[in-house]
């Protein structure tokens, strides 16, 4: 089936690779804000310092809760030797990359990856400014620039008892020609003194008295509100509405069409465009995608279990099929795991503005750049007539990214009404039945273990929808799409794989639906990462081994995902008395560069309820810019985690999600928060990512203290739908 | 209508089936509440209504009196002065912070009729949804706002 949303992401991909590359001129129209942060002087793209001395850092990744702007602040004012008090943020607009080529880097904040990916250029970007602006102070006193130090942005020359701030310089350092960034020599990160350190947040005063702007709560002069509708059914159409019927309802506009799949009203506040969108009767083409259901769906994987004559992607060593079949005892089992929505608590929303020569897009996005594009197609205007105000996320987790479904429509409304700010605001509803999803798969695996427990050989067969195939088919060769084996990957560096088994063979099937997939906080190794480590658990018993000595034999060539593993295993308690009913489990995985493990510590009552007492997650991401934001992500991982491992499931039926709100999609509660101990056990040798890479051994962990209780392996998500005892 | 919302009495043009979040939010202009899912599962819309604790979404303002004190979040303390505002900050409590303004007021709502809660009262007073995870903080920061409350009132 041709899915418009997916043509339409590819047309973006390639406005977005193929207009980036050109310069333009932009002409910047600023928020208010924006002026009253900017008013001194830029000493590189990096770094403006007003004359107050508070020196604003200049970022292109979005913030979504994650703590990425603190962390990046963090990293450039190490460098700069400012004053950590006095440092404030700008968020460069995606109009201004273009403009000065891409100066600040790629703005798309996913994957893990804004500080690993940002933090080289970031570092030099602040280095290049310290140096301009020593130099600068050099020249007004004629001394030489290595006699003079600074601290907390103000330069000293000790031998002539001589101080000035960073403010006073900055106009002449600015008009300095930059030294290049690779000449300059980073500081050693022990040597670290602002970044590395457990700060707290920069933004979270206006977090606890309302006056935090998302997206949902701009305000601009003149304003309409949009509310939509979309077509239930996937790949349905839009075929008529009756505008008539909610004509005179008060402060209604007007009933639009927004694409072939979508119908806005358009009122002057959002509840009466709501109220009235509710009211208006419209007709829907159904199309093909009727039939689609949640059964289809898993006869469909299954087939992908069984194939056996079409191309997988994945690896191997030796001959595992061989080495299982003469293998004295032999193990399999079969998991699934469902689709799952984001759920933001902010619901998506955009604004947007067009005139004749002007499109203006206000949002919340991870990925500015994707935005303008959309913006800039959507209203047919250049890329040089188009602008992106980021807001900050009501949450992002990956819903917020390349698509930019939201922001095309917010255009589209606001196309039809010219000069006038619209807002559109999806209902919950509409969130959760029109997400990107987590795709749904499935995962056969078998084990040979010879006499004396040993492993000889394991197969894994995942089968199940791939999110390349919905949104980059490009990437797919000859119908092997690698994605999906995220965590399993055999080559080192970003989600290996953590065993080195004398015969092993690791394939995916693609298995698609109607159902629109994309990636959701931690993508494939969650999925990947219950599949694998449970089984192993499975393995271990049937081997009459120690769970955590088990999966030791067999890491003997990966010693940070074992270093990890013994991390979380020590710091756990693996091994020592609990409390009676009490029961341990444990699992490692590797996601985002970053190696993670898990115990968690659980039990269950007379009726089968489970209480996770306690979790403990090591975390090896290489360099930590602030442990207490790690911690924060690793708690917030563990309610991610959870919350899909009790919770979380997406169905079909009729061809379109039966879900539609916090009473049939629920989410992990206070109560049933775990005690999460965070172990961070950086190496100081690589840069990995914090945001996803802990959420993966979540749950395999809860699971296997759950086998570990009832003899039983869990193999099916999510736990609601099993009874434990 | 009227409605008295942080102190003031506000004239609302607002039909009378409008939950009270659209016409704070709206017609008020006070967005630090929030909207989240709009049948009172989840708690980012909480403000306190003659001082109990409520899901504004589900509130139609037509059953409210021009006599009721509404408190929004913008409306707890001057200058997040509130125990629990300052015990959110010290503790770094929010990530996107989108449910915090809830959070805070379903706190704030807790500490005035518990002043020294058990984890077994927030566990049940806080129902709140945080998609982010920031619930052991949350835990942690209502302890350490009873905790400073005692000590002013000792």
């Amino acid at each position: 089936m041709k899915n418009p949303a997916r043509r339409k992401f590819i047309i973006d991909s390639a406005v977005v690779t193929g207009g980036l590359a050109v310069g333009f001129h932009v002409p910047f129209a600023f928020p208010a804000d924006k002026k009253n942060i900017l008013q001194g002087t830029e000493v590189n793209a990096w770094v403006v310092v007003n004359p107050d001395n508070t020196c604003v850092i200049r970022v292109a990744r979005s913030e979504m809760g994650q703590g990425t702007h603190t962390g990046l602040l963090q990293l450039v004012a190490e460098e700069l030797e400012c004053d950590w008090k006095k440092v404030r943020i700008d968020q460069v607009t995606a109009g201004e990359n273009l403009a000065r080529k891409r100066v600040w880097g790629e703005m798309g904040t996913g994957g893990s990856r804004g500080i690993r990916i940002s933090q080289d250029y970031v570092r030099r970007g602040g280095a290049v400014a310290r140096v301009m602006l020593l130099q600068a102070a050099a020249d007004q006193w004629k001394v030489p620039v290595d006699e003079l130090t600074v601290s907390d942005g103000v330069i000293s020359h000790q031998k002539t008892k001589r101080s000035i701030t960073y403010g006073k310089v900055a106009p002449a350092a600015a008009k300095l020609t930059p030294p290049d960034p690779k000449s300059l020599k980073l500081k050693d990160p022990k040597d670290w003194k602002i970044a590395g350190k457990p700060l707290l947040r920069l933004d979270t005063a206006d977090k606890v008295n309302g006056q935090k702007i998302y997206g949902i709560d701009l305000k601009l002069p003149g304003m309409l509100h949009a509310a939509v509708k979309q077509s239930p059914v996937f790949g349905g159409t839009l075929a008529s509405f009756d505008e008539a019927k909610i004509a005179g309802m008060p402060g209604v506009k007007r009933a639009v069409k927004v694409n072939d799949w979508t119908v806005a009203v358009v009122a002057d506040s959002w509840w009466r465009a709501k109220k009235a969108l509710d009211a208006l009767p419209i007709v829907w083409d159904e199309g093909k995608g009727a039939t689609e259901s949640s059964k289809a769906i898993a006869e469909r994987l299954q087939t992908g279990l069984a194939a056996t004559d079409e191309p997988f992607a994945g690896w191997a060593i030796g001959d595992a099929l061989k080495a299982i079949e003469g293998s004295a005892k032999k193990v399999e089992a079969v998991y699934s795991t469902p689709f799952l929505a984001h759920a933001t608590m902010e619901p998506m929303n955009c604004t947007a503005k067009v005139s004749a020569d002007k499109v203006e897009v206000w949002g919340p996005t991870q990925n500015a750049e994707a935005s303008f594009a959309v913006a800039s197609e959507e209203s047919g205007l250049p890329l040089d007539k188009a602008q992106v105000y980021k807001l900050d996320l009501g949450g992002g987790f990956g819903r917020r990214g390349g698509t930019q479904d939201y922001t095309r429509q917010a255009v589209s409304i606001a196309k039809q009404f010219p000069g006038v700010p619209v807002k559109l605001v999806w209902s919950r509803e509409e969130d959760m039945q029109h997400d990107f999803y987590r795709p749904i798969s499935m995962c056969k695996l078998s084990a040979g273990l010879d006499e004396s427990g040993k492993l000889q050989g394991l197969h894994i067969r995942i089968s199940g929808q791939s999110i390349n195939a919905f949104l980059n088919p490009a990437v797919i060769k000859e119908g092997r799409d690698m994605r999906q084996v995220q965590g399993l990957f055999k080559d080192p560096g970003d989600a290996q794989f953590g065993y080195t088994p004398p015969n092993l063979l690791i394939e995916y099937a693609m298995r698609n639906s109607t159902v629109p997939v994309g990636p959701w906080r931690g993508v494939n190794t969650n999925q990947n990462g219950v599949y694998l480590e449970c089984f192993m658990e499975e393995v271990a018993r049937a081997a009459g081994k120690d769970s955590l000595e088990f999966r030791r034999a067999l890491m003997q060539n990966h010693p940070k995902h074992l270093a990890v593993l013994n991390a979380a295993a020590e710091k756990g308690d693996w091994g020592k008395p609990l409390p009676a009913g009490v029961h341990r489990g444990i699992a490692q995985f590797m996601g985002y560069g970053s190696y993670s493990a898990a115990v968690a510590e659980i039990s269950l009552n007379d009726k089968g309820e489970l209480k996770v007492h306690r979790m403990v997650l090591a975390l090896n991401c290489g360099h930590a810019v602030n442990p207490q934001q790690i911690a924060a992500q690793v708690e917030g991982s563990v309610v991610y985690g959870l919350t899909a491992a009790l919770y979380g499931e997406i169905t079909i039926e009729n061809g379109r999600v039966a879900q539609s709100n916090f009473h049939d999609y629920p989410m992990l509660k206070l109560a049933e928060m775990p005690k999460v101990e965070t172990v961070i056990v950086p190496t100081y040798d690589f840069w990995g990512g914090v945001g996803e890479p802990t959420i993966c051994v979540v749950t395999p962990a809860v699971l296997n203290a759950i086998q570990a209780a009832t003899g039983k392996p869990v193999r099916s998500l999510p736990l609601k739908n099993v009874k434990l005892v | 209508m009227k409605l008295n919302i942080n102190g003031k009495l506000r004239d609302l043009q607002v039909e009378a089936d409008t939950p009270l979040l659209w016409a704070i939010r709206e017609q008020a202009g006070l967005t630090g509440t929030k909207y989240g899912c709009g049948v009172a599962q989840c708690g980012a819309c909480s403000v306190h209504i003659n001082g109990e604790l409520k899901r504004s979404c589900s509130i139609p303002v037509g059953s409210l009196k021009a006599g009721d004190r509404i408190v929004t979040i913008e409306g707890l303390s001057n200058n997040s002065s509130h125990p629990i505002q300052k015990a959110w900050v010290a503790l770094d409590v929010p990530q996107c912070g989108y449910c915090q303004s809830g959070q805070v007021m379903a706190a704030a709502a807790l500490l005035k009729a518990n002043p020294n809660p058990t984890d077994k009262d927030i566990d049940e007073a806080m129902t709140n949804i945080c998609r982010c995870g920031t619930y052991q903080r949350i835990r942690a920061a209502v302890h350490q706002a009873a905790g400073q409350m005692k000590k002013v009132t000792a």
